[in-house]
């Protein structure tokens, strides 16, 4: 009775410390998207830089493809450019980016001057297909299967160890299926 | 100069009648005040989307008049933005199974704390209870008293 006294107030202790430490490690700027899982919202929006031409997600069905959700004005889509560069060499996958709330010209510019990693680009000029898919911090990053769905969602900057990680092996694995 | 009077009249009635809301407008206001109390900006975390100056809560902002506009109710407006960004986009989170413990936690640890202190304030009672029950007789407590007067320990 008398330890067991002594031990509960530790115990608590000690069980509230393991909720504060995950606590810690908990990125509160992670939103768990509702969309894993779900098809991809549908759009059908002009591309970059052919204006006339649309692509609408039934265009990639068949395909897993990755949307990169990415801007000229955007200081973060900076660091993950090069990792995209690479993977758009590497063939793996294509990657398709939705030009996010930007002026298109200025879109234009950006791709010249850091290289353009995308099989197309598609605009969202006022940001409403950047709603369906619950974007909210550019970049962001989602995978689709070949049936449309959704599989997994980078908010912020794709990272090495993101893409060597979850992007790459989840892509080989669903190309498979 | 009469047919211009008359022209500038119509021309001010005009503008008047374009400019005062109609009640349905004024109802969809009020309804967007509220709502938009209710839900959270997901780029500024801890400020709602009325409060909030990022463009993203401007284009919800945007999205959730012309959702009200066009007839949707609170609740499927709400839906609408769940479906897209979690619940994380309600102030207020849904009793479901993942959030019981949210709701009902904090009613469990007063409850719990209540009892302690039910528990301990009882068994202090009962201890004076006995302490008083087992008081010594004068005979008793004058014999004790010499005995730590005059025997040294």
């Amino acid at each position: 009775m008398k330890t067991w006294r002594l031990i509960l107030p530790l115990a608590v202790f000690v069980i509230l410390l393991g909720f504060l430490w995950v606590g810690l490690s908990l990125d509160p700027r992670e939103v768990p998207s509702p969309l894993i899982g779900k098809p991809a919202p549908s759009f059908s929006l002009a591309t970059l830089h052919e204006p006339a031409k649309t692509l609408s997600t039934a265009d990639m069905k068949g395909q897993v493809w990755l949307l990169n959700v990415w801007a000229s004005w955007c200081v973060s889509c900076r660091s993950e450019h090069p990792l995209l560069m690479q993977l758009a060499k590497s063939n793996v996958v294509q990657v398709v980016g939705l030009n996010y709330k930007d002026k298109p010209d200025e879109g234009r510019a950006w791709l010249i001057e850091n290289g353009n990693p995308y099989r197309v680009s598609i605009v969202d000029r006022d940001g409403r297909v950047g709603i369906d898919f619950g974007v909210y911090g550019v970049p962001e990053t989602f995978v689709v299967d070949k049936q449309g769905v959704v599989r997994y969602k980078q908010i912020g900057p794709v990272t090495a160890e993101a893409l060597e990680r979850k992007i790459l092996p989840l892509v080989r694995d669903l190309q498979k299926s | 100069m009469r047919g211009l009077i008359g022209i500038a009249t119509v021309g001010i009635t005009v503008t008047a009648l374009a400019q005062t809301p109609g009640p349905a407008q004024t109802d969809i206001d009020a309804r967007l005040k509220h709502l938009e109390t209710e839900l959270r900006c997901l780029v500024c975390q801890n400020q709602t989307l009325a409060d909030s100056n990022a463009p993203l809560a401007e284009d919800l902002r945007r999205e959730v008049r012309e959702l009200a506009s066009s007839g949707k109710s609170d609740a499927e407006i709400k839906a609408y933005l769940v479906a897209r960004y979690g619940d994380f986009v309600l102030y207020r989170p849904p009793l479901q199974s993942n959030t019981w413990l949210l709701w009902i936690g904090p009613f469990a640890l007063l409850a719990g704390g209540a009892g302690i202190w039910y528990a301990v304030v009882r068994r202090r009672r009962r201890g004076d209870d006995e302490a008083s029950t087992s008081e010594p007789s004068p005979d008793e407590a004058v014999a004790r008293a010499r005995q730590m007067i005059y025997e040294e320990p």
